[in-house]
């Protein structure tokens, strides 16, 4: 594949492992944002071809994994509803809720099917006018022009059985969360490069300052994620803390300025709940009020829902770094892809299935 | 080297889910849990793709499988070949000769009556490729909305020789793993089709009967043949686990050697799907004593279907039970069984 296997040649790859190797004067502890990247990593295992220069712990980028359950139970709801076709990107369909999934709920007669685009979800509709049409609107900035474009295309249309139940999450405020917890490993940051190639670098500029830490705005192939290592391990041995851009083939320092318009027109800011995380002030997107008929939350009024989050589940100690996968007492035994107890085992993008899935093995030998 | 044994039973549920028909982990506990405690006897107890039973002397393999495809028609086949392929190969998998077919249509009212031309026609077209005879047949007919359009079950009879019987628990530590050609076609061919996805190359199919493959390897490889396996729903990485579990050996594949179409690999990128759980309708994976791999290999390349033919692993000792992959740049992974269906990744 032109564009892609050039990222995944093997001998670069051997070859940058041994600068990242002569580079570090010790182990560093670095942190890739993005589930996307710790697929990668776990899938290709980097991080057991760099020993002891890099420990890479999985940050919370998996916006299925950070979705707290309150929403999922609230999609729950709507999905088992008659009037209702329920949407989501696959992955959310397996997600536990507090009773049961959204395969489950289908299975029981509710209408939930699988889209590829919140644009599909809005045509289906169109085609539906008797039934309400929602779509869960969740990961990070990374999907949020794509609905607001939804939301934005729904009004234009005048399409009235449109509604969107977000749980949008941003993803600086986490990374500020995680620096201020007392206990925080991590020394510098793998940027997510998709998040990046629509927000730009530039509010990272000053969390790299304020903390002392280097972010690299970084690829998810194979060689773009150990470039990013190389220089954020260079960085650290320079004592530099500045924002890189490894993924220079798509991302600019400002971004995509039209993308950015578009979700400042439809969403804003919100305190969101992060699962495992809790709540972060300002760092979810939410509907404003000119849009309050496509927000799934007010139409069918689900004020009423709340759910606490399981406490066997170590998930939160995972996504903040502090716990390997193997490490929690539920991994593998109370808790596996096919029951998982927390998000992270869910996705294929969550770290604790990124472990299972790949890395059973290691620990194994 | 210890493996981890998964304690925790598959998720709780009252309800039939379509992971249940994944081929997957969901469709194995239906089996043993719902199916086989009360149906059990020794030769269903076996669960290989078709029942060896003996009758005065001579080894029958028997098989039955339903296909509810949608789109009916899609690039490089039908539901029609699809339903004698898939019937024909399972039968083919055990060493067996499939000679005789039964067909059950459960049609919808309303199904135009050139779509059923074209999807027997097909029928008709494979059988006669295969080999075999279409001796028995059944039509039911429901209201419109009781089914897709159609379904068709077939069930095969075919003749197993004595003197080669490959099953899943003959695969050997030192056995070199072989497919007969690339992966994830069919599987991508459907799902565009269905998703209405274009591509620049179109994917097609690759549904065939696998009797030629199977006659070139009895008469050159013959009993040597120690496993094959036909990896349709659940693709290559769910026949792997259960050859490797019935015969209790470990298979690393090498990622460098597997034969992914590009077009095949693009549509995995784009939809976040793992080739290695695609499915296959006219792929065989073959083990062999790793002396007789280039020989095999060869073998299988002297028929059209098997030109592509190549190996892509080993058996070994370590973690039985298990398959592992090395990576291109040096890692290694499992390569598990999925729970159930594989969900497209969100972003």
């Amino acid at each position: 594949m032109r564009y892609l296997s050039e990222y995944r040649d093997p001998k670069v790859a051997r070859a940058l492992v041994a600068e990242i190797k002569r580079a570090a004067t010790r182990r560093w502890v670095l942190m890739e944002v993005c589930g996307g990247q710790t697929h990668t990593i776990v899938k290709q295992g980097l991080d057991e071809l760099l020993g002891d220069a890099v420990e890479m712990v999985h940050g919370p980028g998996c916006p299925v994994c950070v979705t707290p359950l309150e929403q999922i139970d609230k999609a729950l709801a709507l999905a088992s509803r008659p009037d209702v076709i329920f949407t989501s990107f696959g992955d959310m369909l397996r997600v536990p809720g507090s009773d049961c999934d959204l395969l489950q709920v289908r299975a029981r007669g509710g209408s939930v099917r699988i889209v590829y685009s919140p644009l599909d979800a809005l045509e289906l509709a169109r085609k539906n006018p008797d039934k309400e049409v929602v779509f869960f609107a969740v990961g990070f900035e990374t999907t949020a022009p794509a609905n607001a474009m939804a939301v934005w295309r729904a009004k234009e249309l005048g399409i009235t059985n449109f509604s969107v139940l977000v749980s949008h999450v941003t993803v600086p405020p986490a990374m500020v969360a995680l620096l201020d917890s007392p206990d925080n490993r991590v020394q510098g940051f793998l940027a997510a490069g998709h998040v990046c190639t629509i927000m730009g670098w530039t509010e990272y500029e000053p969390i790299a300052a304020k903390y002392r830490v280097p972010i690299v705005v970084t690829g998810f192939e194979p060689l773009d994620i150990l470039e990013g290592m190389l220089l954020a391990v260079r960085q650290l041995e320079e004592g530099r803390y500045e924002v890189e851009n490894q993924y220079v083939r798509v991302v600019r320092r400002d971004g995509n300025q039209p993308a950015q318009d578009l979700v400042s027109r439809v969403f804003e800011l919100v305190d969101r709940n992060w699962r495992g995380i809790g709540p972060i002030p300002r760092s979810g997107l939410g509907v404003r009020a000119e849009f309050a008929d496509f927000d799934a939350e007010r139409r069918f009024s689900l004020d009423g829902i709340h759910t606490a989050e399981p406490t066997i589940c170590r998930a939160g100690d995972v996504l903040r770094g502090v716990l390997k996968p193997f490490d929690c007492p539920a991994f593998g035994t109370l808790c596996t892809p096919e029951q998982p107890l927390g998000a992270p085992m869910v996705s294929s993008e969550g770290a604790c299935a990124a472990y299972y899935n790949y890395g059973r093995f290691r620990s194994a030998v | 080297m210890t493996t981890i044994a998964c304690p925790t039973p598959i998720a709780m549920t009252d309800r039939v889910q379509l992971g249940h028909g994944s081929g997957g982990k969901m469709s194995a506990a239906l089996v043993r849990e719902r199916f086989l405690p009360l149906l059990r006897n020794d030769i269903l107890a076996q669960l290989g793709d078709a029942a060896i039973v003996d009758v005065a002397g001579q080894a029958l393999a028997i098989s039955t499988d339903t296909f509810v495809v949608q789109p009916l028609e899609f690039p490089g086949g039908n539901i029609g070949s699809l339903a004698v392929h898939g019937t024909v190969n399972d039968l083919a998998m055990m060493g067996a000769r499939p000679c005789w077919l039964s067909a059950g249509f459960v049609l919808e009212e309303g199904l135009p009556l050139d779509v059923l031309d074209r999807v027997v026609h097909a029928m008709a077209e494979a059988a006669n490729a295969a080999g075999v005879l279409l001796v028995a047949g059944d039509t039911k007919v429901v209201e419109r909305g009781k089914a897709d359009g159609i379904f068709i079950n077939t069930t095969g009879i075919g003749l197993r020789p004595a003197d080669f019987a490959p099953a899943p628990a003959r695969a050997q530590v030192g056995d070199a793993v072989i497919v007969s050609g690339p992966i994830g076609r069919h599987g991508i061919a459907i799902m565009t089709a269905r998703e209405g996805l274009a591509f620049e190359a179109e994917v097609t199919s690759d549904s065939a009967a696998l009797t030629p493959l199977v006659d070139a390897l009895r008469e050159r490889v013959g009993d040597a043949v120690h496993a094959m396996r036909d990896p349709t729903r659940g693709g290559l990485a769910s026949a792997l686990n259960e050859i490797a579990t019935a015969a209790g050996v470990g298979i690393v594949l090498d990622e460098t050697l597997l034969p992914i179409p590009g077009p095949v690999a693009a549509a995995c990128e784009m939809l976040g799907f793992d080739p290695l759980y695609v499915a296959n309708e006219g792929l065989l994976v073959a083990f062999v004593p790793d002396a007789q791999a280039d020989h095999t290999v060869a073998a299988l390349r002297s028929h059209p279907l098997g030109r592509a033919a190549t190996r892509i692993g080993r058996c070994v000792r370590e973690h039985p039970g298990m398959v592992a992959l090395s990576t291109a740049i040096g890692g290694t992974r499992v390569v598990d069984m999925l729970p159930g269906d594989q969900l497209p990744r969100i972003c």
